[in-house]
């Protein structure tokens, strides 16, 4: 098989006594989507904060397209094509759907010492954005100011923005989160057309979500990779399912 | 365009600037072209204040800083006898810019009450600085000429200093309004609104902070300079931390992150203050509570008042 997209090795997150990343080895494939899943504290969001380089890990290596961006800030693994989506909603509320994702476009085109023109009648960020809306099914809220979005919606935007920088691969931090159950499927039947065009990360609770979309899943429990396989292979291992102690996860899901 | 409330209230506002020196100069009341002069002079240095702070959320509580270094550009080359305007306003400029860099890439590195804290700090220095300065009149202050542009602009004529000053103020607005619009501004808002976010879609946020930093500065120094050459006199004053608050009371009065807010907010903070001193010495006993009402029920300032038919920032 090819080069994984991203390949962490013996990461290592500390807070004080706890260890909330611990000596994690993980990596996604090209074309892959690759689910962490765990029950709540499991350090799933500290973990997606280290590779989103948000947060800088103790011990470990990032190995992102090939280049170790362990020590690389945020914006600048987000210029290698590492986006990610929120799991609270993070949109820029006084801006329109459009000018959401066109600040995404512009963030990748060029820098913006660019003082003069109106940025809002550039079609160089407006038709790219459009086109991006489009695609997640938005166009017609363009002009909708984001705060003002069904929360539904919002999330839909969220993974517009990310898909607008034009990634290699996906981070999603629990897209459905807060969604009702039809929102939520409507999500998964989404992300599912995305599959074979992005790599994809994918924290999630929900676990139809999780086991509709994933190729390979990986479960967290306190900050420790317990398991990494196929769905099947998952929802058959014994120390995941008393990890979940019974609840919820394993069996329910068809 | 459609005649909005705001377009009229913007119309008006530059039509009574535009014509104050005639009305005055009728009305036999050459104080009303010092008291507009002074007016649109704070009214620059609100503008390039609520550039940071209102587009982009920077609270710096120093920006009588340069006020005073352009101020001290125009005195100080004046006393060496260099008293060309051609030399005068592109010092303060560079100079108020590059000041603003080393200040802001030392204090854009924290946040909230320290960054207040440290700008404020940093101004005092340099305030404390001209007051040391005995060869340029300490703590007394310093007479200055006014700058001079060979044959072309004569800031000793009254009408040509009014217009001079008129010039900078559109000048100001007109780059205000490109900015904030321009990819540039669409940064300094992002970061303002979600810095979070701006940097998971891959700006790094700093760069573009320090560079609004330093646009403000150099704006807020031309503010000073002409304050110098409105009043031919400079002193540590210009620097003082209550000037940097009486500026931010402008923005906060006019409207924070609105393009004439703060032209709006210097205008009735001056013409307030005027009318109030008419009453008492102690003004602020009265200017305070209405300060205080307004910030309260408008979050927008005066401008805010002021409706408009779209849900767009003027």
């Amino acid at each position: 098989m090819a080069e994984p997209i991203l390949a962490v090795s013996g990461l290592v997150k500390r807070f004080g006594g706890v260890v909330a990343t611990d000596n994690v080895h993980f990596d996604v494939t090209r074309g892959e989507i690759h689910a962490v899943i765990g029950p709540n504290g499991a350090g799933k969001t500290t973990f997606v904060a280290q590779i989103a380089g948000q947060l800088r890990p103790d011990a470990g290596r990032i190995v992102f397209a090939g280049e170790d961006v362990t020590r690389l800030s945020g914006p600048q693994r987000s210029q290698r094509g590492l986006a990610r989506s929120f799991q609270i909603t993070s949109v820029f509320r006084d801006l329109s759907a459009l000018a959401n994702v066109a600040l995404a476009i512009q963030a990748h085109a060029g820098h913006s010492f660019r003082l003069w023109r109106r940025a809002d009648r550039d079609a160089a960020l407006v038709e790219p954005a459009r086109a991006v809306l489009a695609d997640v099914g938005l166009a017609a809220r363009a002009h909708v100011k984001s705060g003002n979005l069904a929360h539904g919606e919002q999330r839909q935007l969220e993974i517009a923005m990310a898909l607008a920088t034009r990634p290699k691969l996906l981070l999603l931090d629990e897209p459905t989160a807060g969604m009702g159950a039809e929102d939520s499927e409507r999500m998964t039947a989404f992300l599912a057309t995305l599959k074979s065009r992005y790599a994809m990360l994918l924290i999630e609770h929900d676990m139809n979500a999780v086991f509709a979309l994933a190729d390979r899943i990986t479960v967290l429990v306190y900050g420790r990779a317990i398991a990494t396989g196929t769905p099947e292979a998952i929802r058959g291992n014994d120390a995941v399912r008393a990890a979940y102690l019974g609840d919820d996860m394993p069996d329910r899901v068809a | 365009m459609r005649a909005t409330p705001r377009l009229v209230a913007i119309a008006i506002c530059l039509i009574v600037l535009a014509i104050v020196p005639p009305v005055a100069t009728a009305m036999g009341e050459p104080y009303y072209l010092r008291l507009f002069e002074r007016i649109m002079i704070f009214a620059i240095a609100a503008i390039s204040l609520d550039l940071i702070l209102g587009y982009g959320g920077m609270v710096s509580f120093g920006h009588a800083a340069y006020l005073g270094i352009g101020g001290y550009a125009v005195a100080i080359f004046s006393y060496y006898g260099v008293g060309s305007g051609w030399v005068h306003f592109p010092v303060t400029i560079v100079g108020s810019a590059l000041i603003a860099l080393f200040i802001g890439a030392i204090s854009l590195r924290t946040s909230g009450m320290y960054f207040i804290m440290i700008t404020l700090a940093f101004t005092q220095m340099l305030y404390f600085l001209g007051v040391s300065l005995e060869e340029y009149g300490g703590d007394d202050g310093i007479n200055t000429d006014r700058s001079g542009f060979a044959k072309l602009i004569d800031l000793y004529d009254p009408w040509t200093l009014y217009y001079f000053t008129f010039g900078w103020l559109l000048l100001c607005l007109l780059i205000s309004w490109r900015l904030v619009n321009s990819r540039f501004g669409m940064v300094i808002r992002g970061a303002f609104s979600n810095e979070t976010r701006m940097q998971a879609i891959g700006f790094p946020t700093y760069r573009y902070k320090l560079a609004a930093f330093a646009i403000a500065g150099a704006m807020c120094g031309v503010a000073g300079a002409l304050l110098a050459n409105i009043t031919e006199f400079v002193t540590p004053e210009y620097m003082h931390w209550f000037r940097s608050g009486e500026i931010m009371v402008m923005v906060l009065l006019g409207g924070m992150g609105t393009l004439f807010g703060p032209l709006l907010g210097a205008a009735v903070f001056l013409l307030l203050e005027e009318v109030l001193k008419e009453v008492t010495q102690h003004w602020q006993i009265i200017f305070g509570p209405l300060f205080v009402i307004l910030v309260l029920f408008a979050r927008r300032g005066l401008w805010g008042l002021i409706p408009d038919r779209e849900d767009r920032d003027g």
